[in-house]
């Protein structure tokens, strides 16, 4: 008699039928995919990022091929906080999955704006953009210094009391500090990564393929680079990580896993393979079963390191 | 509208002029649902993107579509290395295609320049006789589906910009020539930017209403990452949509070129 594997994870006191969550910008408001499967499929789904205002984001191209990857300049395009609690929220909250709000913002104070707005809604959590390379004003200007990473955590965990996942850019010299700053500052979480700034030049042009000149690249190449902050960062801090970057396989997400995090977020695998998700769920089945382990949450932060 | 994402069988592979490949897949559930205009998303072996290719014909009785693509990158050569009996991997059928009206009045010219001509086959083959096909290209070495346009009944008039072949010079002289004909009910396109703003400024000017497919570097293709933005203006203001679920066919009055 085979027991069933439980792949069930509790993040922030949250429940997720299982640990994969839609990483915010690769699967829009759900709503794109249903053609497939349903969003209940999912452990969660991180909402494309959104700000007080609507954004029609940067000049095309956004995207590039990259080896193992992508490139991507989106600009945080969104319509505004007020279509997403009146209009795509409602939705969501029918479709059985934990949903996540990603906010951005320019201030502090749009930051602040929009969590308070959220705070009366029945979204489970929000997840606070500190980190998006492709906007001039806000995104990632918080997020690379321990004191501006701190000030929007700080302002944002005043305004709800909804449990608040700060997502951390791997552009830093020491993304440990940054974890530990919104820490002390209250985040119940933190996720990561996102994606790391990159170029790519069309040589015969010479022009930069995307038209906001550099983007984030995102993808397996990064992979590796995800895995060691991960580590790094659950060593460092006592709240849940939530680990992403390059993500592409059951194996990828037990490793991630074993790195340290409570649960896992894909993206850019989702566009070659609308299926990865579920492949991802079923792969970690088979694999507590073959290796008689009750739960998934049992293999977090086990790596053994030399 | 829906879509699916599974392998379909190549049951047939053609090479056509330099670099363009002529596939159809048995797909009945993508064939029964599909319309023309719009596009398939195909997996590249070893490639992060899918790459997003126009459905060239939809053969509903036997349950096949044809797609017609040019080998110009890694991806789309890996691609064309598939061969017949193989499987190939597909998100299908996607976007909005054109407004065809079920009643089929009066005459349509369609306009497709170089690999932009295979999606508007379909529309020549609806309307036959009644339909006019301006097919540019940079030389007559590059001509691809005159004859599939002839077979549809259709007037065809292949334009090549060095002279070539055919109507030597852009499909512009030939697409005003047309116009001035009077009795038009629309105006397709597919091809370049400059040849599409050429086609929305005749049709305007004519006073015939027009749609036009557009092409940007996409990323999911099925509307969820909002990379392959457009504008268009609508009801009475400018709107960033996605060219992926939004079009890829948009009417000429409102996409800004």
């Amino acid at each position: 008699m085979s027991v069933i594997p439980d792949i069930s994870v509790n993040v922030c006191g949250k429940y997720f039928k299982n640990p994969v969550i839609a990483a915010s910008g690769a699967y829009g408001f759900g709503e794109d995919y249903t053609d497939l499967y349903p969003l209940s499929e999912l452990g969660g789904i991180s909402c494309k990022g959104t700000t007080i205002a609507a954004k029609d984001g940067n000049i095309p191209p956004r995207i590039a091929e990259t080896p193992s990857g992508i490139l991507n300049s989106v600009g945080l395009q969104n319509p505004g906080i007020d279509k997403f609690i009146n209009y795509y929220l409602p939705r969501l909250k029918k479709q059985d999955t934990v949903v996540i709000a990603n906010i951005a913002g320019a201030t502090i104070e749009d930051y602040a704006e929009v969590a308070a707005r959220l705070d009366s809604t029945d979204v489970d959590m929000i997840e606070l953009n500190i980190s998006c390379p492709n906007v001039k004003q806000g995104g990632a200007t918080w997020g690379v210094t321990c004191s501006g990473a701190a000030s929007v955590t700080k302002a944002v965990r005043n305004a709800t009391k909804k449990p608040v996942i700060v997502k951390l850019t791997p552009n830093v010299t020491d993304i440990t500090e940054i974890a530990k700053a919104v820490e002390a500052e209250g985040a119940d979480s933190v996720s990561l990564i996102n994606t790391l700034l990159g170029m790519r030049i069309d040589i015969r042009t010479r022009r930069p393929i995307l038209h906001n000149n550099v983007g984030g690249l995102s993808g397996p190449a990064v992979f590796p680079v995800a895995v060691r902050m991960v580590w790094q960062v659950s060593n460092a801090v006592k709240i849940p990580v939530i680990g992403m970057g390059g993500i592409a396989s059951a194996e990828d997400a037990i490793e991630m896993m074993m790195a340290g995090a409570s649960a896992v977020q894909m993206g850019t695998a989702i566009f070659g393979d609308p299926y990865a998700p579920i492949k991802v769920c079923e792969g970690m089945k088979k694999f507590l079963q073959e290796n008689k382990i009750e739960k998934i949450s049992d293999i977090v932060g086990t790596v053994k390191p030399w | 509208m829906s879509f699916y994402c599974s392998s379909y069988p190549i049951v047939e592979k053609k090479a056509l002029a330099g670099g363009i490949y002529s596939f159809t897949i048995k797909c009945p559930e993508v064939a029964q649902a599909a319309c023309v205009g719009q596009f398939v998303q195909i997996k590249a072996e070893g490639y992060t993107l899918r790459r997003p290719i126009s459905i060239c014909s939809i053969d509903k009785e036997n349950g096949t579509i044809r797609l017609v693509f040019e080998a110009r990158g890694k991806g789309t050569d890996k691609i064309s290395e598939l061969n017949k009996g193989d499987l190939m991997d597909v998100i299908a059928p996607l976007g909005n295609g054109f407004t065809v009206p079920a009643k089929k009045d009066g005459r349509v010219i369609v306009v497709g320049g170089g690999i932009g001509t295979p999606p508007l086959l379909d529309i020549a083959n609806m309307y036959g006789e009644n339909c006019t096909a301006i097919l540019g290209f940079r030389s007559f070495d590059k001509v691809i589906l005159d004859k599939d346009y002839a077979l549809s009944g259709a007037k065809v008039i292949v334009c090549t910009d060095d002279g070539s072949t055919g109507v030597g010079g852009t499909i512009a002289q030939p697409l005003a020539d047309e116009l001035a004909k009077g009795g038009v009910a629309a105006v397709y396109a597919c091809g370049p930017t400059p040849m599409l703003k050429a086609v929305v400024a005749a049709a305007k000017e004519a006073g015939v209403y027009s749609e036009v497919s557009l092409e940007q570097r996409m990323g999911c293709g099925v509307g969820a990452c909002v990379v392959c933005a457009c504008t268009v203006v609508r009801d009475g203001k400018e709107q960033v949509l996605r060219v992926c679920k939004d079009g890829p066919v948009f009417s000429g009055e409102e996409v800004v070129l």
